[in-house]
This record gives C-alpha cells, structure tokens and sequence, in this order.
C-alpha cells in the first residue's frame, strides 16, 4: 500500500519520534510511505478554541495537501494522532459547510473518508495486529478521549500490544477519564486541567508501569510533562515508538528519551526568561 | 401585542431561521414495545416481585382473591385504622381487626382525617415488571383520589397479575392520560444526601405489594 | 423616513430574544476558571463532590447496561425532541388548548420577570402569603423565589437538597442534586441552626436528617394552599402535565393545595402521550441511576374531587426563542435536565457546579447558559463556559437523549470569539497560527524560530519554566525542548526524494 504519513504540527516541531516510529513500522511491514512535504497542521487548535473562520484556510491547506488521497494517488492517510484524526473526520466538512463552502467540504468528506489513526490502519485496514514488535518494559495504555469517543477505536491499540513480545501490559484504572490536557483547555483552565492531570498521574504510578503509552502525543506531553515534573520515573511512550521497536533495533532497551520524562538530571537550567 | 402572541411569533420565527441543514427524519422507534414476558405471565410476576423488592418494599404471592383477606390482616397487624377508596372489595378487609374509613361514605375525608389513619389499601391499574412500578388510576374506583395514597403512611396495593405487564410501553397504552395518575416505584426515598438512598421522607414510608394470581 | 421602507409585516416583538439580563440565574458575576481556581482550592468540596458524582456514575451504569434497547430509546428521545422543535408553536397551542378544555388556565411569559410576576399575581389572587414548591429548574433560572418574597410571600423548598441549599442560604450546585457539595455532617450543622423545632440530638445519619426535613416540612404540606411547580413534560395531545420525583414532596404539592401552579419552559412539550414511553425510561436510569424513580404525577388540567381545584400553567421564552433561532444550538433545549453529563465531566467532578455561575451546570449548562443570554462580550462571565471542557466527550456518550454537547461546545467557543469588541491576545495568537498554518514555507520558519528554545532546555533537555502565556503549562508541567531535527526534515535527509 501507498500511505501517506501526516505528521501533526506537534509530532513535527516538537515530538518527531513518533512520526518517525510510524514511519518505520509502516515500512517494516512492507509499505511505501511519503510524507507530504507542504503539510502543516490539520487546524484542530483553531476549530476547538473557537476560532472556526480562522480555521477554513488552514482546513483548506490539509484538504489540499492530502487532496492526492481522494484522488486515488495515494491508498491511504495516517496520522499517530487520534485527536487530528478526529479533527480531520469530524470537523473539517463542518467548519467548510459552516463557511459556506460546499467544495471544499465535499474535497473535506472525500479525504477524511481514506484518514486513519495508526491502530484503525494497522487493524482495519492492513488487518495486522501483530506487528512483530518486542518492547521488554513494563507499560500501561491511556486510551485518550478523541481516540475513545470521537473515532471509536475501542481496544484496537490494546490488540496490538497485547501481541508485542516481551512487553507486560498493566491495566490503567480509570483509563476512559479524560488526563486533562483538551488543547487550549490546558492554558485556559489550567487549573482544573492540573487538578484532572494529578488524577491521571496517580492512576499511572497506581500501575507500576515504567512507560505510560497513549496514541497522542498532545495528551503525552501533558501526562509526561506532569510525570517529569514531579520526578516519577514514568516515562511517556508514543505506541508506534512501542510498535517499531523490535529485538534488533536497540529501541527496546536504550535509555528513555530524556526530553520526554527521565529521571532527574543532575543539574536542571531553569529558562533564563 | 399580548405575551402570548409575542412568544408564539418569536417561536414561529425561530423555528425557520433555526430549520435543520437536511430535513428530519420520521421518529425511530426501534425500541422495544414488549418485554421478553407476557402481560400476566409467571415471568413477568417473578420479574415483578425482584424489582419491587429492590425498592425495598415488601411483595407477597398470593393464589386467588380468597386469600388476599388473610395477608391484608397479616400486613396491617400493626394499624389501627385504614382508610379505603369506595370501590375497593370490601372482601379484602375481611379478616383485618382494624376501623376502617370509606372514603366518600359518608363523606370525603379531608387532610387532617388522613393524616390521622394509619395505613391505606388499593388497587392498581398496571404494573411494570421491569421496573417494579405500580400505576394508580385516581379515576377507578379502587384506586382513589391521589390524596389517599399519599398522606397515610403505610400502603397496601392488592394488584392482579393479569395487570402485570413487561415494559413501560406496555403500561401507557393501558391507561388514559387524562386521569390523574401516579407511578408508583418503591416507598418514597431521597438520594440527596452524599447519594445514599433513604427509603421514606414525605411519602408512604412503608408499601407492601398483594400479587393475586 | 417613512414608515413604507420598515420591512414589515414582521414586527419587532417577533424575533427571537435572549433572556434579559437583570433577572434570573443564567449569569455568575466572574469568568470560570477565576470560581473554578478558589473551588479547587476547597477540600472538602472536592472530597464530596468525588464521593457523590462517582457512586451515581456507577449506579447509573448499572441500570442502563441491563436495557437491551437503550441506543434504540436514545435514538427515538433525540428524534421526538427534534420534532417538537420543528413545530414548537403549533404543539404550544395544541398543549394549551387541551390545558383550557380540561379547566386549566394558560399564562404566557415573555421572559423571567414576566414569569415572576404572573406567578406572584396568581399566588395574591388565591389569597395566600405562602407557598410550597416542588423542587423546579424553571423556577431556579427565573430567580422566583427572591421575587416572591420582594412581593411578600414567602416560598418553601420542599424537596430535602433544596431544603438544604434554602436553609444553607446557598446556591444549588448540581441540577438533580442541587446539594451535592454538601456532606451529612454539614446538612446537620444546617439543620440545627436553621430548623426552629429540631431534635437537638440530631445524627448526620442520613435516615435521620431525611425524618428531620418530614417532621419540619409535613405541617406546610397539609396546611399549604397553594404550589408551585416546574414539569418534566408536558403532553401536546392530551394536555398533560407530569412531574417525576423521589420524595413525595413533588405529590403532597401536586395533590393537596387548592390552587397549583405550574412553570414550564416552551421546550417541554412532547407531542403525544405515547412519547412518554422513550422519556420514562430514559430519565430515571440517566438521572438517578434508578430503573425508575420512586414518584412519576401526571394530570391533566383540573379534576373535580381530586387535587388541586385551580390549575394555572405558565408558558415561558425567556431566551428559549433566540436558542430555537440556531440551527446547531437548538439540540440544547432538547435537555430532559437527567444531569447524566454533570456526573460523568472530569471538569464539573473538580471544580463544581458553583463555578459555572448559572443555575445550569456542567457540559449542557456550559452551552445551554450562554445560549439563553447569548455572549455578551469578551468579559461576560458567561463567555468563559463554552471552554470550561477539554472537550472529553463523554457528557455525549452519557446524554440520553444524545446532545452532541462536544460540537455545541465549539460553536459557542465560535459565539464567544465572535463576540470579541476589540481582538484578544489570543485572537492575535490564533491569527498568526493560521498564518503560519496556511503556508509550509512560513510554517517552516516559525519551527526554526521555536527550535531556538532548545538553548531553554539546557542539558536535561526539559524546559521548567517558560514566560506567560505558556508559564500556564509549565506552572506544573515540564516541555520537551524542540528536538534537534523536525520529522519532516528527517524524512527528507533519510528518504530523499520519497516525500511524494
């Protein structure tokens, strides 16, 4: 299959790994990937701070870069996002047809309906479920809230790491509570978005898990933001990060990325600002 | 421009500049209209006597009219008086050792009497498996007004199994809305305090179920 | 200019309005997250709050497992509503014919303070200087309660958690539960100051302060003359009015006054008395987390002999007009007020129905509030609602009659930002966002500049702190720095000429 890789403004700038993990397994499996040059982002943060006529040209763009999907140039679109996934399915032919703009909602439709999150590609689409992965950690799986109710991926991330060898997967309770992160929210509310944050983190470290794994990296750089902060010793993993590491690659025990949540360095620069 | 008139032109206004994008659908009704259990059926009574029991209310099974008399008496071994709708069957308080007041026979009784009798014993119209509800028609005879059923105490409610039915459904289509009508699901309870139930504040504190048949 | 240019025949009066500010609680007097802060801040709050939202969560889980056909009663609830609002003038008149044919009265209300005032007339007329309510949202959202006792009549909460806010001198703070911030041993310290003849032996035993509030209530039931109720539906074709309970309070003020009136939203019309069979099931399990509640009521105008001899029913806008106008917000009056969405909101389990100022909290409260006032600007109180979400979505999978409150909540962020007089810091923000957004090459270029941050970082590669508005993140969270290399510039580097 031909499958285009969207990166995510924030799996691009701030947190490549995961696109680069996604690319990589794809290709271990078999595929060939592209990674359309002139994407930027899928425009989620405007919709969902309200900014929805701010959002038609950057809709617009996505809807262009990943038009060639509809067009049957490509067989496929993926993104290691359930949240832009969302945003892709769900609200760009809303905020077009909200704009007045029936073409590029149409275009939006068109495209949305070949977007897929990584587990939905992985299980509905290439029918795989055991991806020949082998993460030797301890991990537990935060289901994320746009993976969970706006795409329905229900337990597909979860058949695929109970098939990864070597991994020893802890239930998270409480999974389907929301960590608190919600985009804007986390700026706009901090506070309750903090007090949902500590929740999550206490269910985390209820686990023992060494890794904290989740299908969006948004909601991962918020729980291992808090799980860094305070010196845990959980670390952050993005699934696909899970799912391409095999035996051979080193992925599996090399030490944790250190910008996600390590543990403590021993001299810490606070920002000169 | 009256209130009246006012409200329902805005109204009309909003209802086209509000019109849905696509046009509405007719209503699904895809639900459920019967339960798994026919109206009357031993499953529906078993279903019944679970559910009114969750409420903590009390159920007992019964043959036939005739023995309906002798568990009345039993459930009312602590009322002195009770107080009955005029239609009710008088053969049901046959054995009870208790004054009873007829409503209506003479006289309606006002608040105050009610409020000094200590239990009440009715029909009902319907009741819903499902749900453990009981249905009281304020339009039949052996029902009564509603006042009757609220400010005693303690109520007795002798129901027929050919009246038990599955579902909610089922229930309305029995009855006529036009009746004052009050369902009926366990004795008076209160959640509002820390989501604790609390069986009994302004209603019945107590409510035992008669199952005949 | 003469009066042939005015576009008449519509008439100004005919549009649609938002409810007037100045009556009513529709409206807190700060922004959310400035209430949401102070109420995090209270332990005790937060301990119930945890306690009550998560057994009713349960419970309500429990009892909607066991239906088979509850997407089916979902999809049919959502489906009538939409109807009812499709032909809400013609069911209002067909609800009041049927009111009059059966000895009612029908009053209508422009607004809260016509409400108010309808409500003290009737109460005046019927000679009475006191009354019994049945606990009411309508009456909540009208400020009814105040209104009557600046007239000079003095209204009695009779279910036991409006009891206990009344007594408290408090706010409700959930809608079925409007004391849900309260534990026992705070509704005992209430009731012993507050209850003249109370046993001063009183338990926080809960059996015990429900016996208390019948003791002190049971004298105004069976004395009252007249009540005031809300509904929970009002039935078009038949002319019936129903009330769903627990207590009996609802019935005592139903069944014994002599006069009775009735205050309803214009959305609580169904069409037929056979729509009753969705909603009945539907309510309880999402409300109480009950099969069904202790006390459904339904009457239909007045019946001689048999409860209240005088039937009044007050029909009211109050803003519901200017919601109907919105082809999207207008899901928000199909509400049945369960509170399901309250109880499953990571956002209200934390900070509190309080903080949300209107007497509607929670997800449909967040959109319902704003909808009714309509945004006034960017420091209307109210325009912080619509982003007191982080958009979870589970108030949709809750809503039994499935309001899709996760959009509701993005178009009325779009309402909040419309609203603006004057642009933002964040309407700047979000400006030069889509700017970069719109073009790879300035998308690139501001990457380059955000990779600067990496010298923030420092070795640990964990930025602590950073300047307002991000110190709101790293307030009590670290950021990565910016890796070294983008994805996309790794793709090309180890890929070249495979991008397309």
């Amino acid at each position: 299959m031909r499958i285009a890789v969207m990166t995510t403004c924030l799996g691009d700038a701030v947190v490549p790994q995961a696109v680069r993990a996604t690319v990589e397994l794809l290709e271990r499996l078999g595929h060939d990937v592209v990674l359309p040059p002139g994407q930027t982002c899928c425009g989620q943060m405007h919709v969902n701070t309200g900014y929805l006529r701010e959002a038609v040209p950057v809709v617009r763009h996505s809807v262009d870069v990943f038009g060639p999907v509809a067009d049957g140039d490509w067989d496929a679109v993926v993104a290691p996002s359930g949240s832009c996934t969302g945003c892709v399915r769900h609200q760009h032919a809303m905020v077009a047809r909200r704009a007045g703009d029936e073409r590029l909602a149409s275009r939006a439709e068109a495209v949305a309906a070949r977007t897929y999150e990584l587990s939905e590609l992985l299980v509905d689409v290439l029918g795989v479920t055991d991806v020949g992965a082998y993460y030797p950690h301890r991990v537990t799986y935060h289901p994320t809230c746009h993976s969970l109710r706006m795409l329905r991926v229900g337990d597909k991330p979860l058949q695929l790491l109970r098939a990864v060898r070597g991994i020893e997967l802890v239930e998270l309770p409480d999974a389907e509570v929301c960590c608190g992160f919600g985009g804007t929210f986390a700026l706009k509310n901090a506070d309750t978005s903090t007090a949902m944050l500590a929740d999550k983190m206490s269910a985390v470290l209820a686990t023992g898990a060494e890794v904290c794994s989740a299908s969006d990296s948004s909601c991962l750089l918020h729980i291992g933001g808090g799980l860094g902060r305070l010196r845990t010793g959980v670390r952050t993993v993005h699934l696909a990060e899970i799912l391409a590491s095999t035996d051979g690659s080193g992925a599996a025990v090399a030490a944790p990325s250190r910008a996600q949540s390590g543990p403590a360095p021993d001299v810490e620069q606070e920002a000169p600002l | 421009m009256s209130a009246r008139e006012e409200v329902l032109a805005r109204l009309r206004t909003a209802r086209d500049a509000g019109a849905p994008r696509t046009p509405l659908g007719d209503v699904p009704r895809d639900y459920r209209r019967r339960g798994e259990h026919d109206p009357g059926s031993e499953g529906a009574l078993v279903q019944l006597v679970e559910r009114v029991e969750d409420y903590r209310a009390t159920v007992t099974r019964v043959a036939g009219p005739d023995d309906v008399a002798t568990v009345v008496a039993r459930l009312l071994e602590d009322a002195s008086s009770v107080v009955v709708p005029s239609g009710m069957d008088r053969a049901w308080l046959a054995a009870a050792g208790v004054r009873v007041l007829v409503d209506g026979e003479p006289d309606v009784l006002d608040v105050a009497a009610l409020d000094a009798v200590d239990a009440v014993v009715t029909g009902a119209a319907v009741a819903v498996a499902e749900t453990g509800t009981l249905v009281l028609d304020a339009a039949a005879p052996d029902q009564g007004r509603r006042a009757l059923t609220l400010v005693p105490d303690h109520h007795v409610c002798v129901v027929r199994a050919a009246d038990v039915v599955g579902t909610v459904p089922e229930a309305l289509a029995r009855l006529d809305p036009v009746h004052p009508l009050t369902f009926v699901s366990g004795p008076s309870a209160t959640s509002d305090i820390e989501l604790d139930r609390v069986e009994g504040v302004h209603g019945p504190r107590r409510l035992d179920v008669v199952l005949v048949g | 200019m003469s009066t042939t240019d005015l576009p008449t025949p519509v008439l100004r009066g005919a549009a649609p309005a938002h409810a007037p500010a100045g009556t009513g609680h529709l409206r807190g007097t700060r922004s959310f997250p400035a209430e949401a802060r102070d109420a995090l801040q209270d332990t005790q709050l937060r301990r119930n709050l945890g306690k009550a939202t998560g057994v009713i969560r349960a419970k309500r889980q429990a009892v909607v497992d066991e239906v088979p056909d509850w997407e089916e009663l979902r999809l049919a609830g959502s489906a009538i509503k939409a109807d009812v609002m499709a032909r809400l003038p013609e069911l209002l008149e067909q609800l009041e014919a049927n009111v009059v044919a059966r000895g009612g009265t029908v009053h209508w209300a422009r607004d809260a303070e016509e409400a108010n005032a309808t409500v003290l007339r009737l109460v005046r007329e019927a000679g009475a200087d006191e009354v019994v309510k049945v606990k009411s949202m309508a009456t909540q959202e009208t400020g009814l309660n105040e209104a009557l006792e600046a007239g000079g009549v003095a209204a009695l909460e009779t279910d036991l958690a409006e009891l206990i806010v009344q007594l408290g001198h408090d706010r409700p703070s959930h809608i079925l539960v409007p004391a849900i911030h309260r534990n026992r041993a705070e509704i005992r310290e209430i009731f012993l100051r507050e209850m003249p003849d109370v046993d001063p032996d009183l338990t926080d035993e809960p059996r015990r302060l429900a016996m208390a509030a019948r003791a002190h209530l049971r004298r105004k039931f069976l004395s009252a003359k007249v009540a005031v109720s809300g509904a929970n539906f009002a039935v078009a074709d038949s002319g019936t009015l129903s009330v769903v309970e627990s207590e009996g309070n609802g019935r005592m003020c139903l069944t014994l006054p002599e006069t009775l009136i009735t205050v309803m939203g214009v959305e609580k019309v169904v069409p037929t008395w056979f729509d009753l069979e969705v909603f009945l099931q539907l309510l309880p399990r999402s409300s109480t987390g009950e099969r069904m509640n202790p006390y459904t009521s339904t009457w239909t105008g007045v019946t001689p002999g048999d409860g209240p001899q005088a039937f009044h029913l007050v029909l009211m806008d109050n803003g519901r007009s200017g919601v109907l106008a919105d082809p999207d917000g207008r899901a928000a009056l199909h509400c049945i007020r369960c509170s399901a969405c309250l109880n499953v909101c990571p956002v209200y389990e934390r900070a509190g129905g309080h903080a949300y100022g209107s007497v509607y909290p929670g997800p449909i409260g967040a959109v319902l509030s704003p909808l009714l006032t309509g945004i006034s600007g960017e420091d209307d109180p109210n325009a912080s609602l619509p982003y007191a979400s982080s958009l979870c979505g589970a108030c949709f999978d809750a809503c039994p009659v499935r309001i899709d409150i996760p959009n509701l909540l993005v178009q009325q962020r779009a309402a909040s930002v419309e609203s603006h007089r004057r642009p933002t810091g964040q309407d700047v923000a979000m400006r030069a966002a889509r700017v970069a957004m719109t073009s790879p090459g300035r998308f690139t270029a501001a990457e380059k500049a955000m990779s600067l941050g990496r010298v923030l970082g420092g070795r640990s590669g964990r930025i602590t702190a950073l300047p307002w508005p991000a110190s709101r993140w790293t307030a009590s969270r670290d950021v990565p720095a910016p890796p070294k290399e983008t994805a996309r510039e790794w793709f090309a580097r180890t890929r070249p000429g495979q991008e397309r």
